[in-house]
């Protein structure tokens, strides 16, 4: 039989654009395109590159404020820290990749995502990544988390930035979907940010960086496609990354950038050769022609459809200065770098390619930027699930086993075995890591006494109850994360992981976390200055619980300042601060102890969330407290068993017997356990704030106990905390 | 003192040495690219430092100890020029032949990064004097082939003639001995796998670090 060739109408739907999204070329080109216009138009038109579902809903988020220099839109963030200085961050997802071939697709993630911050003109200091995994019991999950976590230290660790904190989850609702959200934190000089527009006609549009290959052709269609059971055989659609490479282009970058030739620079990520070259000069409003036969290439007789669709890792693609090739290619020898002149600014508003002497594509730009298409679909409200009366909870019979299961469950056991595997250290300014007990990771801004909180936080089974409550408490527990050590929480990165837009009622957790997301952003004064969104994380029609994470960074403008959760000493007292009611809906008490995903999350009110914050931030800065630790999974009894363990010192709650559980389990937000030698003061000075404070224990011996109730020893907490992860990973796979 | 730090391609804790150096001692510290033929006159003390130089690819080290600078560290260390490998360093060193025996893959087949307590095994070497009497020092590792491997007769005359500097309390990385330091057999060439460049000042966990660098400032 022979199969008849395809039309390109059906070539669109097999590079994953739709029917009508066919006609629209058509209609803005008045003619069909070529099979390589077409090409360029579905990876412009993808989700991952346009946004088309989620555009207009993102325009709900505050993206301003007096310390923003740059929100979404760039490469990444950038916001001003002072002293003419400046963080620039950004956080992304390589979930689809990472799923098929999971060290490639977790190591390119870290490498896709330091590309974008010292695109900007940052020294990258510092990673974090939020993982979400299957069921522990899923056949597929063990290989998955060596694969994603080996991936990640073995970029990472090569390049030489540390990892400094993430989180990890795993749930039956990833199975078929994980999720590998990378950050990356970098530091610049305020005045010296770079941009990608092309700022003029004319100028030479340099390719630097390794060679294109035919690695990850289309990757950002099949970032923006459901998986089937056919997924595997993507496997040539993820992409190989050489880390060695990223860290020689990361020293070339900025060594060019500080010689003064780049005029624009953007790196090649998604969509490769094709996103850079029409972004940057699409952003510019000018035109821009390659010839392709001067990109260097990895493979002989590459065709041009495979060279604009290419995305092999660890290339660049500046638009110099008049003049200044000469520099650049000094820089790109001493570095070791392929290099070459391959196109220039044109005044068109046109893409134009030229390969073997040929125009192979010539597409006006606005059709594929500005013009793409921007979807409003429709959308249902999700239903809440409903509120549990915490009366209506019975306490456990067994504390100490209710304890020990919670402090051992996949979601909160020691990552001890992931983090030991990330260089944490090199760079030679961390100050807190996953390793020494902190609500985020802390790293020095090199050579002051200033340094920059990080944290990443999402709770998933609080999205799962109520997309818009959940999207509220993303924001608030990681400004809360940053507060518990002191700093001020000064702008956020979202990375929104969610199932397949064009369902409705995905389409309404979209909508509505977003909102939430909005809200609280505006309440804390915490804009978001850039962000990722992953559509489509789904698996023969079953979606991912609604993830959106939240990479947030915090300004200490003196570390001597801060707090920590490992610093309790033997006859503190412990202070609560914040009110308990007894959230226990949607609780790790109630998922973990007794098989139950019910429930109202707890409701965040944020003008309480800020006064908390602004209190507890106050204490630590002038120097009254040191020991803090917000409250979040598990509630009350988890936190404290962190802050012991962490400490090395016993700890006994004073908790009244009628609301034990509410109390103890109870994960009701804007709450925080601090440890003190001095509480007289501390409760006063929260009673003359307005923020609800009262005596809730003390430090002493070696057991975690409520009297009468249970004692457990720490190292019997410790085992089980610790045993889990390397365990699981350990077992023979069957 | 004058210091110079190596950067090979690759390198990552070139700047954490320079730091280091110049905050633990006040030195003057020279950065010297892996392609320079000759170093600056009157080091007391050049760092190979911590990375990946060359990616790792091929063997660790193997690729930089062939850099052109090598050649001149090479005479340096015969002069009797103070000769420090950290991490991958420590790999070059070997790679070079100015230390004896290699590093293998880790025990447990992972990148290791935590703190780890050393025993200082030799208190009269021109790294350790500062220690003074002070036989146990705190710093991180952060390497996936730091399992230090020679044959017996090797291990044997380096425990004989003092010249394992540092030992792990507890092995990270199934280290021959527990091994996390040796000199050469004149004394001036070390290599360690713990990174002293990650612990100069409380702040960072451990000042450690910099009693070894003012060790060796004080033999200068």
């Amino acid at each position: 039989m022979i199969a008849a060739t395809p039309t390109l109408a059906e070539t669109a739907l097999a590079y994953g654009l739709k029917a009508e999204e066919y006609d629209l070329i058509v209609q803005r080109l008045n003619r069909e395109p070529n099979p390589l216009e077409l090409g360029v138009f579905s990876v412009m038109w993808s989700e991952h590159c346009s946004y088309k579902s989620s555009r207009r809903h993102l325009a709900k988020f505050p993206t301003s404020g007096p310390r923003v220099i740059q929100g979404p839109g760039e490469n990444a963030g950038v916001v001003d820290i002072g002293d003419g200085q400046a963080v620039v961050f950004k956080m992304e997802s390589h979930n689809h990749p990472s799923f098929i071939e999971p060290y490639q697709g977790a190591a390119t993630g870290v490498g896709g995502i330091m590309r974008d911050v010292f695109t900007m003109g940052a020294r990258p200091i510092a990673l974090l990544n939020a993982l979400r995994f299957g069921d522990p019991e899923h056949p597929r999950t063990r290989r998955l988390v060596a694969g994603v976590v080996a991936g990640i230290g073995g970029y990472g660790n090569c390049v030489g930035v540390p990892t400094l904190g993430g989180e990890t989850n795993f749930h039956r609702g990833y199975d078929g979907n994980i999720l590998v959200n990378a950050m990356c934190v970098g530091l610049a000089d305020a005045d010296k940010i770079f941009y990608s527009a092309a700022p003029a006609a004319g100028l030479p549009v340099v390719y630097f960086g390794s060679r294109t290959g035919r690695d990850g052709i289309h990757g950002a269609t099949m970032a923006s496609a459901e998986f089937d059971a056919d997924s595997d055989e993507k496997r040539p659609t993820v992409q190989v990354g050489d880390p060695f490479a990223e860290k020689l282009l990361i020293e070339a970058t900025l060594e060019l950038m500080a010689s003064g030739a780049v005029a624009a620079i953007q790196d090649m990520g998604a969509a490769g050769l094709t996103s850079s070259s029409v972004e940057m000069a699409g952003k510019g409003s000018v035109g821009i022609e390659l010839d392709l036969d001067l990109v260097p290439q990895r493979e002989a007789d590459m065709s041009a459809y495979e060279m604009m669709l290419s995305e092999s890792q660890e290339r660049m693609l500046a638009i110099l200065k008049p003049g200044r090739e000469a520099e650049g290619r000094r820089i790109f020898d001493k570095w070791g770098l392929d290099a070459a002149t391959i196109g220039r600014t044109t005044d068109t508003g046109r893409i134009v390619l030229r390969h073997h002497g040929e125009v192979v594509c010539d597409l006006p730009l606005a059709p594929l930027t500005e013009d793409a298409p921007n979807y409003d679909r429709p959308w249902t409200a999700p239903l809440p699930q409903a509120y549990i009366d915490p009366s209506s909870i019975l306490p456990p019979s067994d504390w100490e086993s209710v304890i020990l299961k919670l402090i051992s469950c996949p979601d909160m056991a020691s990552k001890r075995w992931i983090w030991e595997q990330y260089d944490r250290h090199v760079m030679a300014d961390t100050l807190e890591d996953p390793a020494t007990g902190a609500d985020a990771g802390i790293v020095r801004v090199h050579g002051s006494r200033k340094a920059l909180a990080l944290t990443s936080d999402c709770t998933p089974r609080y999205v799962s109850a109520d997309p818009y409550e959940g999207g509220k408490q993303a924001v608030a527990e990681a400004w809360r994360n940053l507060t518990a050590v002191g700093a001020d929480p000064i702008a956020i990165t979202d990375n929104l992981n969610f199932g397949n837009p064009e369902r409705s009622e995905i389409m309404g957790q979209i909508v509505r976390a977003i909102d939430g997301m909005a809200e609280a952003c505006r309440a804390l004064d915490f804009p978001v200055v850039s962000g990722n969104v992953s559509l489509y994380n789904e698996t023969n029609g079953s979606a991912i619980p609604p993830t959106p994470t939240v990479g947030a960074v915090g300004l200490l403008a003196d570390y001597g300042r801060r707090a920590d959760f490992a610093s309790l000493r033997d006859g503190d007292t412990l202070v609560l601060i914040g009110e308990t009611r007894g959230a226990l809906g949607a609780s790790l008490y109630l998922r973990e102890c007794l098989g139950r995903e019910d429930g109202a999350p707890p409701p965040v009110d944020l003008a309480v969330e800020r006064r908390n914050g602004d209190f507890v931030r106050d204490r630590i800065r002038s120097g009254g407290v040191a020991t803090v630790h917000d409250l979040s999974d598990g509630g009350l009894i988890m936190a404290a068993a962190d802050m012991a363990l962490a400490s090395g010192v016993g700890l006994t709650l004073d908790v009244p017997q009628e609301d034990i559980t509410s109390l103890l389990l109870g994960e009701d937000q804007a709450r925080y356990l601090i440890g003190t030698n001095d509480p007289e003061s501390l409760v006063s000075k929260a009673r003359a704030a307005g923020v609800p404070a009262r005596r809730i224990g003390h430090a002493a011996g070696g057991s975690l106990s409520v009297p009468q109730m249970f004692s457990i020893p720490l190292e019997r907490l410790r085992r089980s905390h610790e045993a889990w992860m390397p365990t699981y990973m350990e077992m023979a796979a069957v | 003192m004058k210091a110079a730090v190596v950067v090979f391609p690759g390198s990552n804790c070139d700047r954490d040495c320079k730091v280091a150096i110049e905050r633990s001692t006040g030195a003057d510290v020279t950065m010297v690219w892996h392609g320079e033929t000759v170093l600056p006159a009157g080091l007391d003390l050049i760092v190979l430092p911590g990375g990946f130089s060359y990616g790792d690819y091929l063997r660790c080290g193997a690729m930089a100890a062939l850099s052109p600078v090598m050649s001149e560290v090479r005479a340096a260390a015969i002069r009797g020029v103070a000769v420090a490998g950290i991490c991958n360093g420590f790999q070059i060193l070997c790679e070079a032949g100015l230390l004896p025996g290699a590093l293998l893959r880790n025990a447990g087949l992972k990148y290791v990064c935590k703190p780890v307590k050393l025993e200082v095994t030799n208190l009269q070497t021109r790294f350790t004097a500062a220690f003074g009497s002070r036989r146990e020092a705190t710093m991180t590792v952060g390497n996936g082939e730091g399992n230090y491997f020679a044959d017996d007769a090797t291990l044997d005359r380096l425990e004989g003639e003092g010249r394992i500097v540092f030992r792990y309390r507890d092995n990270p990385n199934g280290s021959a001995r527990s091994i996390a330091g040796i000199v050469n057999d004149k004394g001036n060439v070390l290599g360690m796998m713990p990174h002293p460049d990650r612990a100069f000042e409380g702040e960072l966990g451990s000042s450690d670090g910099a009693l070894l660098f003012q060790s060796v400032m004080a033999s200068a």
